[in-house]
């Protein structure tokens, strides 16, 4: 729900039915609300059964790729002797997404169960959570609630009396957006810089110390008890015509909208209705310009764009932008898009981890020459060398960080050129001092 | 990649007495964690919080100590260390003030609660100490709770929906 705000009629709660209530942070209170049960069910199953269900539910990867979560279970090989690990995604970090936080701290025991119930499935015993390191209220509630779910007997040397060991470690980031890349992210567990991997080897084969491993993101493994309690049929039909997406998702919503918040919808619900009914619409007397649905590392829309969209994977794709970890960052007529495309750029140049040529340099040059152009002091031939900057930034790289800092500036291009132009001819005063 | 900080009388080399760090219940909060990871080396970042809560910062020598507790060169942990931008390379104030600056909150208005922030620390810029050595600040990227803009995070503590009116009294709580 749209917490801090009472739950909408439209939503559908599943992830998020206890935020805002504190009982169901402890070990007991989530037990009361049928917690748990899914993962003794599973330790009942044999761990391919649940990879089964879990694939025929349809659920995907809500980090961003939307990879289907049980596809990417089944690629892990039979244990032959190696450790198998799962590792839980909390390095949230995503301008714009804020949902991952909210599970962490009111419903820990969700994600917990989740995790178990993950790592029985790939046959791994141990699963790190990734924790970011600014999250220090969501790790002190996650700390205590693996020690209680130790103390009760889910975690452990012999889960539930199923003889299976789970354990739970938690980790500590420590300021790295990059850390939210799968494979930088192992490194990071392993005491290295966050820097991303090649792939091949993917994580299944070759991922935490060498080992085959299975990364998620936070929300996909909190809606798994779901699957396992209610069944992937009932899954499945969570979502309003479209079998590709399926499921609920929570539903970042921020910027210039009248009550920001996390919304829980099903997959396939209009943007429109969820900017202006469920958000609560424009401040008075503002109109909508533009979101960015994705976080930020995806394509802006325009208006007209956003107004006709469908919330799910397909149907934002169809609208030329990508669903991502679902963020969506809102702005009205009185956002400057030069600025917020300068703002993005900004953030990407700080958070390059710098080992790929094209990112490095793509991305402060393209934050220099959009400052320049913030200071009066653009050339008309900036944007054709913004685009080309863009186009060497995409595909080009380890992983898509430099993709990510090019699609808000091309699109930003494409759709609101007048504001550039503005800048350029001298129209519009500059927005920073020129030094 | 690191948070502006000011270079100040104690930077790298100052500090030419060190005092183990891991030494007593810093010690035992390390160990303890061994057992949790298949190599030393990935109890970096707990060991690398750990000095950080001891010293409030990671100094050149500690940087070293920690190479030698978890098997590793000073050079690799220092490599490690200036990656992530949550760990001090130099002393900073009593508390530490972090204000979200990324689109969504600039969006929102967090340059007025940043303006607001330096002008009620004293500290007048960012990565400067206040002269009375209570605060430092920081502009930081996304915190990750753009629907409670500004979000501020101080020490440990999170402070959603932070408004330069609010900034005074937020404060007020850290002596």
């Amino acid at each position: 729900m749209g917490y801090p705000h009472p739950p909408h009629p439209r939503e559908s709660l599943l992830l998020s039915r206890y935020f805002g209530d504190a009982d169901a942070q402890t070990y007991a209170g989530w037990v009361k609300r049928g917690g748990y049960a899914a993962l003794r069910k599973a330790l009942g199953l044999t761990p391919e059964a649940v990879v089964e269900e879990v694939k025929a539910s349809g659920l995907r990867g809500r980090g961003g790729a939307g990879f289907p979560t049980g596809l990417k279970w089944s690629f892990m090989p039979k244990p032959k002797g190696k450790p198998h690990y799962l590792v839980c995604n909390a390095d949230e970090s995503e301008p714009g997404t804020f949902k991952d936080r909210e599970i962490m701290r009111w419903t820990p025991h969700a994600l917990i169960e989740g995790c178990a119930i993950g790592a029985y499935a790939i046959n791994a015993e141990r699963c790190y959570i990734y924790i970011r390191g600014e999250f220090t209220e969501p790790w002190r509630i996650m700390t205590a609630a693996v020690e209680e779910a130790y103390a009760n007997g889910a975690l452990g040397a012999d889960a539930f009396g199923s003889g299976k060991r789970i354990d739970m470690v938690l980790h500590r980031g420590a300021g790295a957006y990059i850390c939210g890349e799968e494979t930088a992210l192992m490194n990071s567990i392993e005491g290295k810089r966050g820097n991303p991997r090649i792939k091949p080897p993917f994580p299944a084969q070759s991922g935490l110390f060498g080992m085959p491993t299975t990364i998620n993101n936070v929300e996909t493994l909190a809606a798994v008890p779901h699957i396992l309690n209610q069944g992937a049929a009932w899954y499945k039909d969570l979502c309003l015509g479209n079998p590709k997406s399926t499921g609920t998702k929570l539903f970042s919503v921020c910027g210039h909208v009248m009550k920001p918040g996390n919304f829980e919808i099903t997959m396939g619900f209009p943007m429109k209705d969820l900017i202006y009914d469920l958000a609560g619409g424009m401040r008075p007397g503002r109109t909508l310009k533009a979101v960015i649905p994705g976080g930020s590392s995806v394509p802006i829309m325009n208006r007209e764009e956003a107004e006709t969209a469908l919330c799910d994977y397909e149907g934002i794709i169809e609208k030329g932008s990508m669903l991502g970890s679902a963020g969506f960052i809102v702005m009205d007529d009185s956002a400057d898009i030069v600025y917020e495309v300068y703002r993005l750029a900004k953030f990407y140049a700080h958070e390059s981890c710098a080992q790929c040529t094209q990112c490095r340099e793509g991305t402060a040059w393209t934050t220099k020459i959009l400052e320049r152009i913030l200071k009066g002091q653009g050339k008309v031939e900036d944007l054709d060398l913004l685009l080309d900057l863009s186009d060497q930034m995409t595909g080009k790289t380890i992983c898509v960080l430099s993709d990510s800092c090019a699609a808000p500036i091309v699109s930003g291009i494409q759709k609101f050129r007048g504001e550039f132009d503005a800048y350029l001819n001298h129209s519009r005063k500059p927005a920073m001092a020129a030094v | 990649m690191s948070a502006p900080h000011s270079t100040g009388a104690a930077g790298p080399g100052a500090a030419e007495s060190h005092e183990p760090v891991f030494a007593g219940a810093a010690k035992a909060r390390l160990e303890v964690l061994f057992p949790n990871y298949p190599t030393r080396q990935a109890c970096l970042l707990p060991a690398l919080w750990i000095v950080q809560e001891e010293r409030g910062w990671i100094s050149p020598p500690a940087m070293a100590e920690v190479a030698e507790v978890l098997g590793l060169t000073p050079a690799y942990v220092r490599g490690v260390v200036t990656f992530y931008t949550m760990y001090h390379t130099h002393p900073v104030g009593r508390h530490f003030i972090q204000v979200c600056g990324t689109s969504p909150c600039h969006l929102c208005g967090s340059d007025d609660v940043l303006k607001a922030i330096l002008r009620e620390t004293g500290c007048g810029e960012l990565g400067r100490t206040s002269p009375d050595g209570r605060f430092t600040v920081a502009e930081v990227e996304c915190l990750g709770a753009c629907g409670f803009a500004t979000p501020v995070l101080i020490d440990d503590d999170f402070h959603d929906s932070v408004t330069p009116e609010r900034v005074a009294g937020v404060l007020a709580g850290y002596p």
